[in-house]
């Protein structure tokens, strides 16, 4: 004989109303809980796909090459012999076209110089780099046109320039066709970046960029900072890594004097890191949802002995052990269930606010984390009230009553 | 009808044992008017919380109208005391968090009577106890007799046969007291059985059957002078 659900929620809200310093406490402490979780979840998976974000906005399929052994790890012949790492040249660069497995490749240089128009004048990164670059890195050109599609050896007087270079050099007038100065050299202004160009590292609104001959003269090198390679799918990008570091050794006379990444596999780690990240943060804040569910049931267990009377009335009017537990476990669910809910609000609210603090972290909690922390709650609820709904049922009805 | 014979009831304090119920034997026809007189510390509350199954024996039997109560189930014991059993207390025992309405809905609820059987029975035993106009009022904004009169719509509302008060009137003043003790008289001329414990000579004499307990032993027997003659015809 349990009764009808709507008389146990209506009985079970009316018990919790009557009690509301308990019933704030429980609700407080569940909703912590569960807003912990939310959040916590919510930031490590926004790291996790800032990250993403990031990597995907460098390029897809990328071989990054880079001069010098990076993993400097143990010996090898150039620190044995002494030597400084042999630079990657333009030459390298042409090299590693020779494959069919490379779509494209583009070679760059950075530096900084000072780029001026009249008397207006800042310092800037200064880019060397080849018509490739806009597609390998998905940018997009706002206005005028990117470097132009030549030799990569012609050092030919163009600029591409980010946004914030026109406006502090130009203000409202226009750039393009203009002629600047970067460092001694003249540049004639073919190109503005569009606002898409972001990606680690180089902010292109910050940046200007040259053909990476006319770079390689103005700092007076002929080394490259580094080379994209982009493969022409991704099963390709082993084939291209193997491909580019033995054509290099075979250049630099044997020496592997280069280090080769590839993107996915550096995206790899960083995935896995940081999704154990969000599972390890995760699992803390589940810790306190635990930590709830024994205050529930401390003040479950409080609340059945400040009820004592209650509960032995109940049962001198007929209630069943089993109804006394069905009633204590109802108002456990009601306030697991109304503090889990509000903790999502309050969860949901934090990221929110997480997400306009720090607009490049798209802190959103995983659906797994929060049908997670929906149902720990619940368990955790009813289970630590199970104890506290028992000892209510044994109540022993004379002693109840007579208890003032 | 209730029999009980040779009833037990020990308690187990430290290494001494308190006999509260010493072999009582005691035979109760449905539509009696009792009352249980005696000392403090007597047995009589104990003696009526066995009556109510609130209580096992230690020994004995207990049998309600011919059944074996002793050997039900909890389930079965609860479902007797909702439906058969009506209980009206000295401290009211009413939950300060319901309203007048809502204390005596709750035995229906316990039930499993759906609400729209509930609400015309409430309603009726509201009315029946004068208690319609407080009927949304909370305990503590109802006097003392008004509360009894509560308590005691509760604990007819499921209709009993059997209603047990313990010291009804402990906590009344003379003239509620007395409106109390008429009311519980008016449902026993009705035909329930009314069982009530009092310390109260008075009172006590205007049952039927005056039982007097000593030390957990029925020590006496008086027949009462019966203010008005009870009618037997309605069940
Ligand atoms: N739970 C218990 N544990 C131990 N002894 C108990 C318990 N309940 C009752 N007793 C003892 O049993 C005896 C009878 O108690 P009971 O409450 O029935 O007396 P009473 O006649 O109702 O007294 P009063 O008039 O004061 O209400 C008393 O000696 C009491 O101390
Ligand atoms: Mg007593």
């Amino acid at each position: 004989m349990i009764p009808h659900s709507p008389d146990v929620a209506r009985f079970s809200w009316g018990a919790l109303r009557g009690y509301p310093a308990r019933t704030l406490l429980m609700l407080t402490a569940m909703a912590i809980g569960v807003a912990a979780v939310v959040v916590l979840t919510s930031l490590g998976e926004g790291a996790r796909r800032y990250v993403t974000g990031e990597f995907a906005s460098l390029g897809t399929n990328l071989v990054i090459v880079l001069p010098g052994r990076s993993e400097t790890a143990g010996l090898n012949p150039t620190t044995l012999m002494g030597e400084t790492p042999r630079d990657l040249t333009l030459d390298d660069a042409l090299a590693l076209t020779r494959s069919y497995n490379v779509r494209r490749i583009a070679p760059i240089n950075v530096g900084s110089a000072d780029v001026s128009w009249q008397s207006r004048s800042r310092e800037s990164v200064i880019l060397g780099a080849s018509h490739e670059l806009l597609d390998i890195r998905h940018w997009k050109i706002a206005q005028g046109r990117f470097l132009p599609n030549t030799d990569l050896d012609r050092a030919t007087p163009v600029a591409v320039i980010g946004s914030t270079i026109r406006n502090e050099l130009f203000g409202a007038k226009p750039a393009l066709g203009e002629w600047i100065r970067i460092g001694d050299r003249r540049f004639r202004v073919i190109g503005i970046m569009g606002s898409e160009g972001r990606s680690i590292g180089v902010d292109v609104q910050e940046t200007v960029i040259i053909p990476v001959a006319a770079a390689q003269q103005l700092f007076n090198t002929t080394s490259l900072f580094r080379i994209l390679v982009e493969a022409r799918s991704r099963d390709a990008i082993q084939p291209v890594k193997r491909f580019v570091i033995q054509t290099l050794q075979e250049r630099h006379q044997g020496i592997k004097d280069v280090t080769v990444v590839t993107q996915d596999a550096v995206l790899a780690t960083f995935d896995r890191i940081l999704g154990a990240l969000t599972y390890a943060v995760g699992g803390i804040a589940a810790i306190s949802l635990a930590v709830a569910g024994i205050l529930i049931m401390n003040v479950m267990l409080v609340a059945v002995s400040q009820r004592t009377a209650e509960i032995g009335l109940l049962k001198a009017l007929g209630a069943s052990p089993r109804q006394i537990i069905v009633l204590i476990l109802a108002e456990a669910l009601l306030l697991s269930l109304l503090g889990a809910l509000l903790g999502l609000l309050l969860g949901e609210a934090g990221s929110l606010v997480i997400r306009h603090a720090f607009p490049v972290l798209p802190a959103q909690a995983p659906i797994w984390a929060i049908v997670t922390a929906l149902l720990v709650a619940i368990i955790t609820g009813l289970l630590f009230s199970l104890l506290p709904a028992r000892r209510a049922a044994q109540l022993d009805p004379v002693l109840a009553l007579s208890r003032r | 009808m209730i029999e009980l014979s040779h009833i037990h009831r020990n308690f187990q304090v430290g290494d001494q044992t308190v006999h509260a119920l010493d072999d009582v034997t005691l035979t109760i026809k449905s539509g009696d008017y009792v009352s249980i007189m005696g000392p403090s510390g007597s047995g009589k509350s104990t003696l009526l919380n066995l009556l109510g199954l609130l209580d096992q024996p230690s020994s004995g039997i207990y049998r309600l109208n011919g059944k074996d109560v002793t050997a039900l189930s909890d389930i079965e014991q609860a479902r007797v005391r909702n439906r058969e059993i009506g209980f009206v207390f000295q401290m009211f025992h009413l939950v300060p968090r319901l309203s007048a309405a809502e204390n005596v809905e709750l035995p229906l609820i316990l039930a499993g009577l759906p609400p729209e059987q509930r609400r015309p029975r409430v309603a009726e035993a509201l009315e029946e106890l004068h208690l319609t106009d407080r009927s949304h009022h909370k305990p503590d904004q109802l006097s003392g007799g008004q509360r009894q009169r509560v308590a005691i719509a509760r604990a007819t509302v499921t209709r009993p046969n059997v209603l047990l008060a313990d010291e009804p009137t402990g906590n009344l003043d003379h003239t509620s007291g007395q409106d109390v003790v008429r009311i519980l008289e008016d449902l026993n001329q009705r035909g329930l059985t009314l069982i009530m414990v009092t310390h109260d000579p008075e009172m006590g004499s205007r049952a039927r059957r005056q039982l007097h307990m000593l030390d957990g032993r029925l020590d006496a027997e008086l027949a009462g002078q019966a203010p008005d003659t009870p009618r037997h015809d309605t069940p």
